[in-house]
């Protein structure tokens, strides 16, 4: 492996100057779960790895009325173990609790999850279907992007030299909502998706109509992707299990997986409309036991 | 525990003392092979063939050479040819010539991985950033990477010097190294008279040992020509061998210290690193560390082959089997030597057959050699046999445990591959399993959460080694004895060869402090593998120990001025048979010994009898998502035969381990390979082995029906576990969704394949 | 300001109670630091890509995987490894009841499975066998199938506190 310096980061003007510097060459650590892993694989060479976990604003984990905003490196743990946060978004905490095993968990970040821009992350769907919003600061100064717009390429995001991701600002869900995510794995814990799908529905106040729906898809595509006809189908209908197989079969016109070792296509197009058809069932239930 | 034969009763034996590594090993005291630290170490790595198949045409280290902190490099052209010459290696066959070129490619390289240097170094880093700067030019060649390939008329063929030996006679310029054909009977007699023929043919992936400790090797070259080894290894007496003949020099100069072992399962007896650490030690005159990483240990060590076994069996009307041919290929790997004689012995190995026709051939594959994985060989037979067989009982409308029982093998029966079958508990463990809470418990079907359930049986056999072992028992003044063994403890072997001292000398296991020693400090041990350790490492201390007792009885005869004849030995004391006045306990004479003659120390030899076997059966429901094809173990038992479980615990042990191994093999292990031969699945994210959230609890049922050939009884029962599992799985998934699954891994996808075929979508 | 990667950063932590000091290259492992530097190999390595759980140490009241964790970052932070769990008075009451239970076979995965099982019982002091084996799932075993493991984990939960470490 390159020999690279490691720099403990104190602001985000530090992190900046040090990206803007190094380029290529260095990276943002957050629980390096996934940035070590590719340096010492030779993924690439780096001169400089920039610890963040030093810079407050990315160790954020703040929920009020208005919303979450939860920093970049904020671990999972965090995330799964605060109940308010589990009862708003469901979603998020199902794939916090579930990437990698405890210690994994101790350590990794949605927010490096979303950096990472893998295909088959399962922290980037339950943020997309939950309108969240990335926050990213760079030379230039700060910026906002929809999560639905981060990830550009497998393993590329949309930032540019010098930025790096403060945290996701995830808005409060109306009344009556929910989210679920779940990932179809061969094993039981431990394993990359082989698919993955986030739900989050909005019902009206007897919890028989939805009033809108957000779907998407991990591991079947170049990035996650928002089946965006499949949730919007679901608007103004009542809960019924003709209109969510029909918002499966959307889902599904939605995916475009390939073929690799993890599964086939085929397998893959089946499970999405599975997958949707069981999350948006939880998501159901869950806004219904919401307030 | 289930025991057929009154037994004496034992003090020591069938209790479950703490192993006397214990406390080292969960306080990670216990010293393993990567843990070895000496003055002036220095770290060595590896370079890999990044080709399957290729000519190397050169190879230039001089930029290596220059970078500061490196302190030597190797290639092939610093080994010796060994000679081409077969050698019994425990549980296999090998060959200097092969062991060398594998360790280290010499012109060739036959697989993806296979070393074609190696550097030392002040530190790892520098190592590996040495390594990326040999330059190698490579003349890329068309590789073979499956049996079909390999066996292919226009196959490429992959070691140019191999003679094959094909029924008896000489080949060259092949890629089957072997062809052997069993034959007992008349099997074309024997199906005429079936109402009943079944033939399938059965694929199975390659898969690993999985040891959760890489391989490792640490070695000082001395100026007088000494070389000492320290690794992790299943035997440390055939690394000495091995690397005697592999690099040339005589064994007397070489020590070899086993470290703590992390698993080995069979992949842990061929030597990989260690001679290269010497060499690399000779050349740069500082002790050499090298571990091997993950992605290497599944690419460049001897997974267990894989294969295609075709199966036929007749079966009358009453459901006896009349004949049984099969057909089994495997993947030897680059250079040869499969397990294709076992898996002859095994297939049938649980049912009377009177004809049998069985050709196996042992194939060279551009893939790494493969090594024994836990009954090399069986496995694979196993599953195809025991899954033709359930198909089979279902055909005729017959329990499958009721089946197997009117077909059981027992002594006297001749099996597929020759030597008649001594006293063995087939019987008995499928009785058993008969009746097993688990058996006798009802299993529904189609419960209320969607998914389908079911459930398999299969059995197993493995024919258990015996080998060669030495052990030196010492008597210490307060009454305890040191025992000094050459069996690595790779799974509570000290406790049970101290047992079986134990037993003997009338002591507590506490009281016999086990030792597993350097090669220069004990007499010949073979491999802990084999499942012959307890059975024959335990019989040698059985001997050791009879001597210390006989000659403990002649000091006390001393010390009383009376006969030998006229004394005995019971319940740890020396007494004479006529007068009760004269009685010492072990301990109590133990004080005299320098009265008496001075120290008592005895070496106990024993060359145990291979073959008395362990037969298994397993019994497994899983439920099934049909929307999704996972499946899930609801449900475990494993019954096996174990002659005399010493340590139940670590007999248990074995029979869990052994079940989860081939859940694993038979749901979701397989190594994926693309076209060109590299492994694409390298690491322990996409090579998955179950987790604890991936099984539930695991009951052993332990039958003991005494081996006539150990003095206690003992069978081996390290790799019958594995047996039975692979098609218990298939059987039970079968069971739950009426598909067959003659290729394994049984993956989500298939099962969703399956499922539609069979809904016809 | 960022120096030239050959030279060792300084680090400073408590380890086991213990301040410890210790260089290393700024770009290794928490678990080369332990191992090679220290000397302390109870922690093992299996893989180094956090999939096996064989190098699990406790981080700040976390278990983690040191082969993901850089040395430099354990700078004023509290570890507890293997070497820290039995005391003189006497092992902790996981490492009894995993002997008694015949919970390991090679033992290589021992050290790991124990400053995971630590962690849970310190987090949830009755845990079902669910739960055990949801929290043991990082830790990957060959040999033992885990069975044993999860009951000593279960005994161990059962055994009154002896206020060990």
């Amino acid at each position: 492996m390159h020999p690279f310096q490691y720099v403990a980061a104190k602001d985000v003007q530090e992190v900046v100057s040090l990206l803007e510097q190094y380029g290529d060459r260095a990276r943002c650590m957050a629980g390096g779960t996934d940035v070590i892993v590719q340096a010492r694989g030779g993924r690439f060479d780096l001169d400089a790895m920039v610890d963040i976990k030093a810079v407050p604003e990315v160790m954020e984990l703040t929920l009020n009325g208005a919303g979450l905003r939860l920093g970049a490196a904020t671990p999972c743990y965090r995330v799964y173990q605060d109940d308010k946060l589990r009862a708003t978004y469901g979603g998020i905490v199902d794939a916090a609790s579930i990437i990698g095993g405890i210690q994994i968990q101790s350590r990794a970040s949605l927010g490096g999850n979303l950096c990472n821009a893998s295909p088959s992350a399962d922290g980037i769907g339950p943020l997309m279907v939950h309108n969240a919003v990335a926050v990213v600061a760079g030379p230039k100064g700060t910026r906002e992007m929809p999560v639905d717009a981060f990830c550009v390429a497998p393993g590329k995001n949309a930032m540019t030299k010098g930025e790096l991701l403060l945290r996701m600002e995830v808005p409060a869900p109306a009344a009556h909502s929910g989210s679920a995510y779940q990932r179809f794995i061969p094993r039981n814990e431990m394993d990359i998706a082989v698919v993955g799908v986030a739900v989050a529905v909005t019902l009206d106040a007897k919890g028989e109509t939805i009033q809108s729906a957000r779907i998407a898809l991990a591991a079947v595509g170049p990035t996650p992707i928002l089946a965006k006809a499949a949730g919007d189908s679901l608007a103004g209908k009542p809960v019924t299990p003709e209109n969510i197989q029909a918002a499966a079969d959307l889902a599904i016109a939605a995916a475009s997986p390939i073929d690799d070792m993890r599964g086939t296509a085929d397998q893959r197009r089946h499970l999405v409309g599975v997958l949707t058809k069981r999350m948006l069932t939880k998501a159901i239930e869950r806004a219904r036991g919401a307030a | 525990m289930v025991a057929t034969d009154k037994q004496p009763e034992y003090k020591v034996l069938g209790t479950r003392p703490i192993r006397p590594d214990g406390v080292d090993k969960v306080t990670g005291r216990a010293q393993y092979g990567a843990d070895v630290r000496l003055p002036g170490m220095v770290y060595g790595t590896v370079l890999r063939s990044p080709h399957a198949h290729a000519r190397i045409k050169s190879i230039d280290t001089s930029k290596a050479e220059k970078l500061p902190g490196v302190l030597a490099v190797i290639t092939g052209a610093n080994m010796p040819i060994a000679e081409s010459k077969d050698v019994e290696a425990g549980e296999e066959v090998a060959n200097y010539r092969d062991d060398s070129n594998r360790v280290m490619a010499h012109d060739k390289a036959g697989f993806k991985g296979q070393p074609v240097a190696a550097v030392a170094a002040l530190d790892m880093n520098t190592a590996l950033e040495a390594a990326k700067l040999i330059a190698v030019d490579y003349e890329v060649l068309r590789p073979a990477i499956n049996v079909d390939e390999a066996m292919a008329s226009d196959a490429p063929i992959i070691l140019e010097y191999l003679v094959g030996d094909h029924l008896g006679e000489d080949v060259p310029n092949t890629n089957i190294a072997k062809h052997a054909r069993h034959i007992f009977g008349d099997v074309d007699a024997g199906f005429k008279e079936a109402s009943v023929v079944v033939e399938r043919e059965f694929q199975l992936s390659t898969v690993h040992q999985g040891y959760i400790e890489p391989q490792n090797a640490t070695a000082f070259w001395n100026n007088d020509g000494q070389l000492t080894i320290w690794t992790s290894t299943q035997g440390a007496f055939w690394v000495r061998t091995s690397v005697a003949g592999i690099l040339m020099v005589p064994t007397s100069h070489i020590k070899v210290v086993p470290m703590e072992i992390g698993g080995g399962f069979g992949g842990k007896i061929g030597v990989y690193l260690e001679p290269l650490a010497a060499l690399l030690s000779k050349k740069c005159g500082r002790p050499v560390k090298m571990q091997m990483d993950r992605k290497s240990v599944f690419e460049a060590t001897g997974p267990a082959p894989a294969g295609k076994v075709k199966v036929k069996v007749g079966v009358d009307a009453k459901g006896k089997i009349t004949a049984a041919t099969a057909d089994v290929r495997y993947e030897a790997g680059a250079f040869p030597g499969a397990s294709i004689g076992p898996a002859a012995g095994c297939i049938f190995a649980p049912y009377k057959v009177e004809n049998t026709y069985i050709d196996t051939y042992d194939v060279v594959v551009n893939k790494s050699k493969s090594a024994a994985y836990r009954a090399p060989g069986a496995p694979q037979v196993a599953f195809a046999m025991e899954s033709l067989v359930d198909e089979i009982a279902e055909k005729l409308g017959m329990d499958p445990l009721e089946f197997r029982l009117l077909n059981a093998s027992q002594e006297g029966d001749r099996r597929a591959d020759g030597p008649k079958f001594p006293r063995i508990g087939n019987i008995e463990v499928l009785q058993a399993a008969q009746a097993s809470p688990h058996w006798q418990s009802k299993l529904e079907h189609n419960p209320s959460n969607g998914k389908l359930r079911g459930r398999g049986i299969a059995s197993g056999f493995w024919f258990n080694g015996g080998m060669k072992s030495s052990v030196n028992i010492n008597v210490t003044t307060d009454g305890t004895v040191t025992l000094v063994e050459g069996s690595t403890d790779i799974g509570g072997s000290r406790a049970s060869i101290s047992m079986q001292a134990a037993e003997v000398l009338g002591l507590r296991m506490e009281d016999v402090h086990a030792y597993v020693a350097d090669t220069n400090s004990v007499g010949y041990n073979d491999v802990t593998g084999g499942s012959r350790t307890t059975n024959t490492s335990g019989l040698a201390a059985y001997n050791a120990a009879q001597k210390v007792v006989t000659t403990m009885t002649a000091r006390a005869a001393k010390l009383w001025d009376v006969k030998v004849e006229e004394l005995q030995f019971e319940d740890g004391a020396f007494s004479s048979k006529s007068d009760p006045e004269l009685k010492l306990t072990f301990k109590e004479l133990a004080t005299k010994l320098d009265q008496t003659g001075g120290p008592v120390g005895e070496t106990g030899s024993a060359v145990g009898v291979s073959g008395a076997g362990g037969f298994g059966t397993h019994i497994v429901d899983v439920e099934v998502d049909p929307e999704t094809g996972k499946v899930d173990v609801l449900r475990y038992t494993s019954v096996q035969d174990a002659g005399k479980a010493i340590h139940p615990s670590y007999v248990e042990g074995q029979m869990q381990g052994g079940a989860a191994q081939g859940i694993g093999w038979a749901l979701n292990e397989e190594y994926v390979m693309s076209g060109d031969g590299a492994m694409e699945n390298a690491t322990f994210l996409d090579y998955r082995m179950p987790t604890a959230y991936d099984l539930p609890m695991i009951e052993a049922i332990i039958v003991e029906v005494p081996n006539p050939f150990h003095p206690f009884g003992v069978r081996g029962v390290g790799e019958t576990p594995i047996v039975p599992a692979l098609a218990a799985v298939a059987n039970a998934v079968h069971d739950a969704t009426g598909a067959r699954f003659p290729q394994l891994p049984i993956k989500p996808g298939r099962i969703l394949e399956s499922l539609a075929a069979k809904n016809g979508s | 300001m960022v120096q030239d990667a050959t030279v060792k950063t300084h680090v400073k932590t408590t380890i086991n109670g213990e301040l410890v000091e210790f260089l290393v290259e700024p770009y290794r492992s928490l678990l080369e630091a332990l191992r090679d530097v220290l000397g302390m190999t109870g922690t093992k390595e299996g893989c180094n890509d956090g999939n096996c759980g064989a190098c699990t140490v406790n981080l700040d009241g976390r278990i983690v995987d040191s082969c993901l964790v850089l040395a430099a970052e354990v700078n004023g932070k509290q570890l507890n490894t293997i070497e820290g769990m039995a005391t003189p008075e006497g092992l902790h009451p996981l490492q009894q009841t995993f002997l008694e239970e015949a919970a390991l076979q090679c033992g290589i995965c021992t050290p790991g499975f124990l400053v995971a099982a630590k962690a849970l019982l310190e987090k949830e002091p009755h845990p079902s066998e669910d739960s055990i084996r949801f929290w043991l799932a990082g830790n990957l075993c060959r040999c033992t199938g885990y069975d044993k493991i999860v009951r000593a984990v279960q005994k161990a939960a059962e055994t009154p506190s002896k206020g060990s470490k």
